[in-house]
């Protein structure tokens, strides 16, 4: 089997400590934090916005057919489907569109 | 309650979860392959990173070679949301081993996370929950994201099946979950107009946190006194 070379090594344990840090800070330096009104709201919202913001370059900037598969998956997903439908409706629907749109 | 029902209990109310998580696993193994993974570098990234959204995110950004800073720094924005989660389970410990918390910090994933808050609402703290809860979604993680790399090789160009859109289809369904009405609609607009545009103009991975605190500063601007009680 392949042995990653030294700089994939590097792009892991870079992401794994980016992670993990993160994830230890939570208990130990926001140790009890709990945030409250505007500050809980702007905190609520991250989630959703980094993930929209991940998403936007292919479904806001590609082409017309992935706008429409997002549109038509954002309808599938409204409709509270299992997620590996909601998956297949947006895998299909992306197919379809560009095939019709080229 | 004795640990092995604890554990049991993790086992049962985990279980549709893990099914559900496998085809992602075997997905973000695909798109992996595509990128020149082999199985052992996809297996080895869910062991290190260990938190799917933002794989999926590195996959997107990833290239031969690989820009190391804007791979870590595109996991550490999708994983900020951890250090919140981490937060409010750091209430709940006091009866936990402080060594183990170093263990407790490595499995925390959104599921489990979720999970473990909301069977805390109902009895106590359990770590043998937690971690049966954690562990599982490890093993299946590790496990199907290795072999969808090791499949993944024989499928060829993902773009033709579909497949390169399965991972933004993947995310619409994840934000359709944090869906709390019009204010939800503003701060997608608001995340996913800067993002595009930065995107455009900007290299690297700069537009996910661009767009990422767009949106943040839009929910702050659109909060009004009382709005958390009703939420």
């Amino acid at each position: 089997m392949m042995w990653p070379e030294a700089r994939v090594w590097a792009a892991l344990i870079a992401m794994g400590l980016a992670t993990y840090l993160v994830r230890l800070a939570g208990f130990y330096v926001l140790k009890g934090f709990t945030p409250r009104g505007r500050m809980k709201a702007a905190l609520d919202a991250l989630p959703p916005a980094v993930l929209m913001a991940v998403i936007a370059p292919t479904v806001l900037a590609t082409g017309p057919a992935e706008t429409g598969a997002a549109l038509l998956t954002a309808g599938a997903a409204a409709l509270r489907l299992p997620m590996v439908v909601v998956i297949l409706i947006g895998v299909v629907s992306v197919v379809l569109l560009r095939l019709v749109l080229g | 309650m004795p640990r092995r029902d604890d554990i049991g209990a993790g086992v049962r109310d985990m279980a549709a979860i893990l099914v559900a998580a496998a085809p992602i696993g075997l997905l973000w193994g695909t798109l992996a392959a595509g990128k020149g993974f082999s199985a052992l570098e996809a297996w080895l990234m869910s062991v290190f990173v260990f938190a799917g959204a933002s794989q999926f995110v590195a996959i997107e950004l990833w290239q031969t070679p690989v820009d190391v800073f804007a791979v870590a720094l595109a996991v550490f924005i999708v994983n900020l949301r951890h250090i919140l989660m981490a937060a409010s389970l750091s209430r709940q410990v006091g009866a936990v081993k402080p060594a183990l918390i170093p263990l407790m910090a490595y499995v925390l994933v959104d599921e489990a996370w979720a999970l473990s808050e909301r069977r805390a609402l109902s009895q106590k703290f359990s770590l043998a929950y937690y971690l049966t809860c954690g562990f599982g979604m490890w093993i299946t993680w590790t496990t199907s994201t290795a072999l969808g790399a090791w499949l993944g090789r024989s499928f060829g160009d993902p773009a033709a099946l579909g497949i390169d859109f399965a991972f933004s289809a993947m995310f619409i369904g994840i934000i359709a979950g944090f869906w709390k009405g019009p204010k939800t609609a503003a701060v997608l607009a608001v995340a996913g107009g800067v993002a595009a545009l930065a995107k455009l103009t900007v290299p690297g991975a700069w537009y996910i946190l661009a767009g990422g605190l767009s949106g943040v500063v839009m929910a702050a601007a659109l909060y009004r006194e009382g709005d958390n009680d009703v939420a």
